[in-house]
């Protein structure tokens, strides 16, 4: 013990160091903490002072009259908690089943079916093709099931819980469960799904941060508007208003029309309502994304 | 392998049976295995497997009327607009150098937090400060794109009405100048990529055997030369394998931080354009389904090439990291 406090750093060295992490702290909190008080800045500020940490007048207005529009924001809403809640549960369920088989031993088509797996990873017929086929040949344009189907398999994570199965269920166990009696489908529920409660968290910890955070595929296949989830809907919201703040640039700087631009506050206020359960959540769960990551970097 | 003796086994125990009848056998005897594949299965296939046969659509002239089937082939015309519309070059260099950029600039980052969290003497601080770190990683670009705007709006943003005014230099119009983006792009991409990367180092620094930091001590040898001849060696396989994996990837950029970042402002298409952006903004806005398809096979083909590529040279390293 006494040696390794020998090799600590210096108090200096530890407290310069400490300085620099404190500023990369911020660097990575203070843009969230701008939105979050430009959205209850008072609008008089905003057009006195633009954007800043430390507004004159405070207003909760933005987020009154967001909510005040409720269907739009609401609508949206549910269709984020919608998609991710469906794509999770799904996603889970479906990779764990195929990677329950490719990881038995005795399980004969193991090479194959891993091939099939495997091979998605090496080459993909990109965006138009899919676009195409999602579109043309399977008609999901404008359907929800186009915002799930693309994200349900990720490869490189079935390829994980292979990995987890082979390494933590031992062929003992399922051998005696199956001199029992136990069908297939009954030893992977009472026997291997709780001994893999640990990555199935992980893998469903994913999968909510891809869902939910995922705008692409609305972009590509939703077209009307009660339909699309909450990223998407922000997506618009900033596009549009942006689109008309450069085109007024252009037409000579008209004041009437930027004036009725929607408010700035209540864009930033739709950001912070976006974000907000990600960021509530993220601080209780991080060990095991952390946990997910560190075993895909070391053995995929 | 193991697989292969079993089934050995099996086929000993009943030598009678020809290779088919063998098959059925164990096709009979593993259904239930089988059968729990099938809803996976049918996701690869609408996912993955559909869109690789549609690749033939880059050879097409599609049009609507004809539908993909009956439309007319046209070799490898959409190929030949493709090279000659001289958008190629622009995108290709584009995708291609942020893809490097990204790399080394995160990975040197990256690293020295991971080494710096590392000598940190309080460890719950450490633990506070990944906390922060790996914040944006849990961001949609979409929210980040809000972010950089609260920054680079023009008659708002923070960086115009605060910090140039502080400095009492003139507004710039972020969105209209394509001079910054290339730095802007960078900045964003290791804001968002640099504290989860630092992650699996600092993992893997944890997992430094302490003898060797014992023995340098006993030796006299300093912070500097330990991070130098024991940290910094003991990652090296992880670092260039992470490097070479990123390398499969250098043909792709991420649509978002192209497309949402710099709002698909065509001012700044010059240094933001990349060969997702430009295969988006072809096939949606333009509609043009040859030259977008084309571009997008161009793309998976020469990521196929380099995920093989790399690949080899990761087997060649260390094979167990190797992913076939």
């Amino acid at each position: 013990m006494s040696s390794r406090r020998e090799n600590k750093i210096t108090p200096l060295t530890n407290a310069v160091l400490n300085a620099g992490f404190i500023l990369l702290s911020l660097a990575c909190v203070l843009p969230v903490i701008l939105v979050i008080i430009v959205s209850i800045t008072h609008n008089d500020s905003l057009l006195d002072r633009g954007y800043s940490f430390i507004p004159e007048k405070f207003s909760w207005i933005a987020y009154e009259s967001l909510f005040k529009d409720y269907s739009t924001i609401l609508g949206a809403y549910a269709v984020s908690i919608g998609v991710t809640i469906a794509g999770t549960i799904l996603s889970v369920i479906f990779m764990a089943l195929y990677a329950y088989p490719i990881s038995r031993q005795d399980y004969p088509f193991r090479g194959i079916f891993t091939f099939i797996l495997f091979f998605t990873m090496l080459f993909s017929g990109g965006i138009v093709s899919k676009y195409i086929v999602f579109t043309q040949t399977i008609g999901l344009l404008d359907s929800y099931a186009a915002l799930i189907l693309p994200l349900l398999i990720v490869p490189f994570n079935v390829i994980i819980m292979r990995t987890f199965f082979q390494s933590t269920i031992h062929p003992a166990l399922i051998e005696s469960a199956r001199i029992d009696g136990g069908g297939e489908l009954l030893i992977f529920i009472r026997i291997v799904l709780p001994l893999s409660l640990p990555v199935m968290a992980t893998m469903a910890l994913l999968s909510t941060i891809v869902f939910w955070n995922d705008w692409f595929n609305a972009l590509m296949f939703i077209r009307t508007e009660d339909k699309y989830p909450l990223q998407y809907l922000m997506m618009r919201v900033l596009n549009d208003v942006q689109f008309m703040r450069a085109n007024v640039q252009l037409a000579a700087q008209n004041p009437q029309m930027m004036s009725d631009l929607p408010n700035e506050s209540l864009q930033m206020a739709m950001a912070v309502v976006g974000m907000g359960p990600i960021l509530l959540v993220y601080p209780f769960f991080q060990k095991y994304f952390v946990k997910g990551l560190t075993v895909g970097a070391v053995k995929g | 392998m193991k697989g292969k003796t079993v089934v050995q086994g099996v086929s000993l125990r009943s030598h009678s049976r020809s290779g088919t009848a063998l098959f059925f056998h164990l096709l009979w005897k593993y259904r239930y295995l089988t059968m729990m594949m099938l809803p996976a299965l049918i996701v690869l296939l609408l996912n993955n497997y559909l869109p690789m046969f549609g690749v033939f659509i880059a050879f097409k002239n599609i049009n609507y009327v004809d539908g993909i089937w009956k439309s007319p082939w046209v070799g490898f015309d959409n190929f030949t607009f493709l090279f000659s519309s001289g958008s190629l070059w622009r995108i290709a260099r584009n995708t291609v150098l942020y893809s490097l950029v990204f790399m080394v600039f995160n990975l040197g980052l990256s690293v020295a937090i991971a080494v710096a969290i590392n000598e940190l003497r309080g460890r719950l601080l450490a633990k506070g400060y990944q906390t922060f770190l790996i914040m944006p990683y849990f961001l949609s670009m979409v929210v980040i794109s809000y972010l950089t705007y609260a920054f680079l709006n023009p008659d708002k943003g923070f960086l115009n009405t605060t910090v140039l005014e502080l400095l009492g230099k003139d507004h710039v119009f972020w969105y209209s100048e394509p001079a910054y983006w290339p730095y802007i792009l960078t900045l964003v991409n290791a804001w968002k990529g640099v504290g989860i990367g630092a992650v699996i180092y600092i993992a893997a620094i944890a997992g430094i055997d302490p003898e060797y930091y014992e023995a340098a001590v006993i030796d006299g040898a300093s912070k500097w030369r330990q991070i130098f001849h024991i940290t910094l060696p003991s990652i090296q396989p992880i670092i260039i394998i992470m490097t070479i994996l990123s390398m499969g990837h250098v043909f792709n950029s991420d649509f978002g931080l192209f497309f949402q970042v710099p709002m698909d402002s065509g001012a700044l298409y010059p240094v933001t354009d990349t060969v997702d952006t430009y295969v988006y903004r072809v096939l949606m806005q333009m509609n043009d389904i040859g030259m977008s398809s084309a571009a997008a096979l161009v793309q998976s083909i020469l990521g196929f090439i380099m995920v093989i590529l790399t690949n080899s040279a990761v087997r060649k390293i260390n094979k167990d990291q190797a992913l076939f």
